[in-house]
Parts: C-alpha cells; sequence; structure tokens
C-alpha cells in the first residue's frame, strides 16, 4: 500500500518536471542560443553550445540609431522607478480613504472604480492621446508617468483595499484616543502595517511598465527616450525580418533577468498579489 | 427626568457648522476622505470619464489629428464603415458628401479575435485548472513547481518572448526542427501560413497560464479534505468527486478568471504586433482588433474611426461580461448545500 503511494507520488513529480521543462524550454534555448556564434544558433537546436561566445551581446549592445542599450536600459529603470513612487502613493491614499474613511459618496466611487477595473483601456485612448500632443507631453515619459499618480492602475487600489480592511481597527481607534489625526492614522499606522500589499503593488507597477509595449510605441517618439522594450522591437523589421538574430536574443535575454530576480526573490508577494486580487500577471 | 449632557466645545462647532452653506458643510464633515481620495478622483475624471465622453463624440466624426480644424460631424458613417458589409454595402455617401468605402478588414479583425478569444481563454483555464489540481497533492516541492509555471506567464508579456516565439515558429525555426527528428517532413513556417499563424498566438497564449494557475490553487486549498473522504466513504470515484465537489466549490473562482481573462484576451496587442511585423500578418491572419484599430487610428490618422471602433469593442466587452455574470447563476455556487 505505502510503496504504491510511493510510486505515484515518484510518477507525479516525473511527469510534473517534464511538463515544467517542456514550458520552459523555449526560455532556455533563448538564453543558451544568445551564446552561440550567430551563424550556428539556427543549425543546433540543442541546449549544449558546442562554442561559447559573447560576442551576441556586443553587437546587440550597440543598440539602435547611435543610442547603446545603456541608454534604454537606463530609460526603463527610471520610468519603473517614478511609476512605482506615482503608484504606492496615489493607489494607497485612495485605498486608505476606500477602506478606512467613512464619506458620503464612498459606495458610489467605489463602484466607480470597481468598474474601471474592467473598463478597456482602448476607449480613453484617442483622447488621451490628442490632449497629451495639446499639452506637447508626445514623445515624454509624461503620458506614461503622470497617470501613475493620478491612480489610474485601478487593480491596485483594489489589492490595497482588501488589504487594508483585513487591518484590525482597534489599532487605529487607540491611536485616535491618542490625539492622531486621520492623516497620521494614514502615514505612521497604515502604511507601515500595509508593506507587504505595497511591495506587491511596486513589484507588479515594475513588471507591467518594465514590459508595457503599446503606450511606449505611441509615445516615446525619438530613439534616445526608447526603453528596453521600445528597443527589442528595433531587431525586427517591418515586413517582421530579423537581421540580427544573435543579438535580438541577447537582449531579449538580458531583458528578461529583473523579472527573473525579483520573482525568485520575492516569490510570496507574487502569490499573494495574484491570489488575492486575480492580476491578469 | 434626564438632563441632556451638553458640551459646549461641540454645540459651539454645531452652531458654526449650521451657519455655514451646505457645501463648507460638506468638506469639513468628509474634506479628509476627499483629500485621499483626490488623485484617484482626477485621475478618474481627466484620464478615464472625460476621455470617454470625448472618444464617443469623436465617433460620430472624420477627426484626423494632423488637421483638427477640418473635422466633420458624419453621423454614424463610421460605423456604418465597420458594419456596412452586413447590410452588403461597400461604399455610401455622408451627409457631408464625402464619398466612404466600408472598411474590408473589420469583419476579418472581428473574426480573428472572436477565433483568438473563445479557443484560447478555455483552454487556458482548462489548463491551468489541470495544472492547479495536480500541483494540489500535498506533494514536497510545490512551491518551487508553482514558481516553475509561473515563468512564462512572468515573462509572456514582453517583446523578448513576442521575438523568440517568431523565431520558435519560423520555416526553420526549433519547432520544425523538432517535428523533424519525429520523422516529419514538409512542414510548413507556422508563422508565414495563414492557417496556423493565429494559432501559434493562441498557443502563446495558453502557455501563460500560470495566473490562472496560482488562483485556482488558493481556491483549491479552500476546500476541506472531509468532503472528499466523506465522498470517498460513500464510493464516488475521481472523476464524480471532481464534478460534484470541485467544480461546484471553485466555480466562483472560476467565474472571477473566466470574466478578467476574456476582458484581457479581446484587449491582446503586443503579440501580434510584434509577430506580424507590426501588421496584421499573412493575409491579415493575426489582425486583431486592437492592431487594427492602432493601424487606423495612428498609420491613417483616422481617429474618429479608431474612437467609434474603441466604443464598439467596450460594448462588446460590456455584452461578455454581463452575459457570462447572467448566466453565472445556474453555473456557479456559493455555499454548500445549494
Amino acid at each position: 500500500m505505502l510503496s504504491n503511494v510511493r510510486v505515484r507520488h515518484t510518477l507525479t513529480h516525473l511527469f510534473i518536471i517534464s511538463l515544467g521543462l517542456l514550458m520552459l524550454y523555449p526560455v532556455v534555448w533563448m538564453i543558451v542560443s544568445s551564446l552561440k556564434p550567430n551563424n550556428m544558433i539556427f543549425s543546433d537546436p540543442g541546449l549544449i553550445p558546442k562554442e561559447v561566445t559573447i560576442e551576441n551581446y556586443i553587437s546587440g549592445w550597440q543598440g539602435y540609431a547611435g543610442t547603446t542599450f545603456g541608454t534604454f536600459f537606463a530609460n526603463s529603470l527610471l520610468m519603473c522607478v517614478i511609476a512605482i513612487i506615482g503608484n504606492v502613493i496615489s493607489c494607497s491614499m485612495a485605498a486608505y480613504a476606500f477602506a478606512r474613511l467613512k464619506f458620503s459618496g464612498r459606495t458610489f466611487f467605489f463602484t466607480i472604480m470597481m468598474v474601471t477595473l474592467m473598463l478597456p483601456g482602448h476607449v480613453t485612448l484617442v483622447p488621451r492621446y490628442i490632449m497629451f500632443n495639446t499639452f506637447g507631453w508626445v514623445g515624454s515619459y509624461l503620458p506614461i508617468l503622470v497617470p501613475k499618480f493620478l491612480a489610474t492602475d485601478a487593480f491596485f487600489v483594489f489589492l490595497l483595499v482588501q488589504f487594508m480592511r483585513s487591518l484590525p481597527k482597534e489599532i487605529e481607534d487607540a491611536a485616535i484616543v491618542d490625539g492622531c489625526s486621520k492623516i497620521g492614522v494614514y502615514w505612521r499606522i497604515i502604511i507601515p502595517l500595509a508593506v507587504p500589499a505595497l511591495v506587491t503593488t511596486a513589484l507588479f507597477t515594475f513588471l507591467w511598465t518594465w514590459d508595457d509595449f503599446f503606450n511606449h510605441l505611441l509615445y516615446l517618439t525619438r530613439p534616445d527616450t526608447y526603453t528596453v522594450s521600445r528597443a527589442l522591437r528595433t531587431f525586427v523589421g517591418d515586413a517582421g525580418a530579423v537581421s540580427n538574430w544573435g543579438g535580438a536574443l541577447a537582449m531579449a535575454t538580458l531583458s528578461i533577468l529583473p523579472a527573473f530576480v525579483l520573482f525568485f526573490s520575492l516569490q510570496k508577494y507574487f502569490v499573494q498579489g495574484i491570489s488575492t486580487t486575480g492580476l491578469k500577471g | 427626568m434626564e438632563i441632556p449632557i451638553t458640551d459646549p466645545a461641540k454645540d459651539k462647532k454645531r452652531l458654526i457648522a449650521t451657519k455655514m452653506p451646505g457645501i463648507f458643510r460638506f468638506f469639513q464633515r468628509h474634506g479628509i476622505a476627499y483629500l485621499f481620495l483626490a488623485p484617484w478622483l482626477l485621475g478618474f475624471i481627466v484620464l478615464t470619464l472625460y476621455p470617454m465622453l470625448y472618444s464617443l463624440g469623436l465617433s460620430f466624426t472624420d477627426y484626423d489629428f494632423t488637421q483638427p480644424d477640418s473635422t466633420q460631424f458624419i453621423g454614424l458613417a463610421n460605423y456604418m464603415k465597420m458594419f456596412g458589409s452586413v447590410f452588403g454595402v461597400s461604399e455610401f455617401t455622408t451627409s457631408t458628401g464625402e464619398l466612404i468605402r466600408v472598411d474590408p478588414y473589420y469583419m476579418k479583425s472581428l473574426g480573428v479575435t472572436f477565433t483568438y478569444v473563445f479557443v484560447s481563454v478555455p483552454l487556458k483555464l482548462i489548463f491551468a485548472l489541470a495544472v492547479a489540481m495536480l500541483l494540489n497533492q500535498k506533494l514536497r516541492g510545490l512551491s518551487f513547481y508553482r514558481a516553475i509555471y509561473y515563468i512564462p506567464t512572468l515573462l509572456g508579456g514582453s517583446i523578448a518572448i513576442a521575438v523568440l516565439w517568431r523565431k520558435l515558429f519560423e520555416k526553420d525555426g526549433l519547432v520544425n526542427d523538432f517535428l523533424g527528428i519525429l520523422g516529419f517532413t514538409d512542414l510548413p513556417g507556422w508563422i508565414t501560413n495563414p492557417n496556423f499563424a493565429l494559432g501559434t498566438l493562441i498557443l502563446l497564449t495558453v502557455w501563460q497560464f500560470g495566473s490562472s494557475m496560482i488562483i485556482f490553487l488558493a481556491g483549491l486549498k479552500q476546500i476541506p479534505q472531509e468532503y472528499y473522504d466523506a465522498a470517498s466513504v460513500d464510493g464516488a470515484n475521481q472523476g464524480r468527486q471532481f464534478f460534484s465537489i470541485t467544480l461546484p466549490l471553485l466555480s466562483p473562482v472560476i467565474l472571477f478568471t473566466l470574466v478578467i481573462q476574456i476582458i484581457s484576451a479581446f484587449q491582446a496587442f503586443t503579440q501580434a504586433y510584434i509577430i506580424g511585423g507590426g501588421r496584421g500578418g499573412v493575409l491579415n491572419s493575426t489582425l486583431f482588433y486592437t492592431l487594427h484599430m492602432y493601424i487606423q487610428g495612428w498609420t491613417y490618422h483616422e481617429m474618429g474611426y479608431a474612437s467609434a471602433m474603441a466604443w464598439v469593442l467596450l460594448l462588446i466587452i460590456g455584452a461578455f461580461t454581463f452575459v457570462v455574470f447572467r448566466s453565472s447563476s445556474w453555473w456557479v455556487s456559493y455555499g454548500v448545500g445549494e
């Protein structure tokens, strides 16, 4: 009986591992191939390179239109940092109001916030573009970053509301008795307690901003302002042909590195974030 | 007799409050809350509500942002341009005397998108549920396995993976190398073949089942083991247990995931854009709705038309969300014993 269970478990493990390997194969292949000489990438589908070289990294790093990937990475990083600051401040403020304060219109606005959660972004696209164009913002990072300071990512407001609602009311009451204002409660009590949810917010803001392509395609017009995701697109020509596959795979590999590092160092925040809100990931 | 206890300070405050006009009183009472809500409220009004109404207005015009001064009101012409072919119309004249050709690719893009949504979403959810159940067996190394299966989702939305996908499914790509080893010959270039191009995109989407899997896994852990034990005692086999316990108890989670996935699938853009090389692919076989909208609005500057397309997309998504929620009353169960 016992050995029967053990056999079943071993088989399950084997199955899970093989399926996982199959799924990861493309990514592993990409990483390995980025280290192969350009002419051997496609003649050799195996995972162990016959010859290892970093020439792809050197040629890919040259970038596009005289701007190197050093600039693209710096741009992406800067954009992500500002986006995180914006989302953490604005979303936590809105969430505090929804979760912990009583005011007339709360239910009404909360309903609206939940509706915007499901609203396809495309319906606001053209007017936003026209508006940002009138402001002279097209070509800068403002059309991408200003909305972050206005809590437009309703997913995070929702995530933080869920989290803040679960915090015990007593701590807050004690602080108010001690003469703490509503602003003081937010800053000294709610924010420190909500750190796990704020980390999740920061994480997903980073990933989504890093991976975002559509907004970068619309608003970034000059190569020296390109982000990594916008710059990777330049490897693919207009007809879909790629001239420097080695360079493309090398830079693609570098571009997924931050996500990897963050995921493996902060895995529990990912799982928490996804399972409490059903984030689309 | 009861003497009401009064607090002079509070009385004074109330006195002042009643003397103030209503709007001040409102802010005195709720000001702090609205202070916290201000960024969101401003964002909602300026970046969501106003643009939505604005784009509805634009959808009745021929707005072109390179020449905004020549904008004309053209009524329902943009909508006719989309759906004209349904009525057998290929071109028509607007009230302003402009001759408009019915968009020959609109219906195609709608078809591509519907196929994509209706194939990729169910497959993704089935896969996610299957893997979640596989992992929900008190196995050692669960968090490691969960991480492995989440990696495609973690990376899948990036341009890097779209570029990789293009390479995998090309005629001399990795997939064909493997199929060649297995003895298949005469293999197509999957991306460049109009019959298979959409399939590769669907596969790319299904591959990213990770976040649905994590949600399902969290849901499965909520189901008490006693239910299964009791069912086993009563002689219910695994299949019966799945349909009588797992599915009903997981149905609220499935509903939620289904809605989220449908909404995001209708809006898919990036992967189709890269794999199609900035266009709709071979014979427009991967001309997603949003991609078509982008090309109309930003390549041809037909922003009035793009706005109309956006509103139709909003209505389509709204309709599907509504239908799924309405249908939930007969397939979603809240609580046991229903």
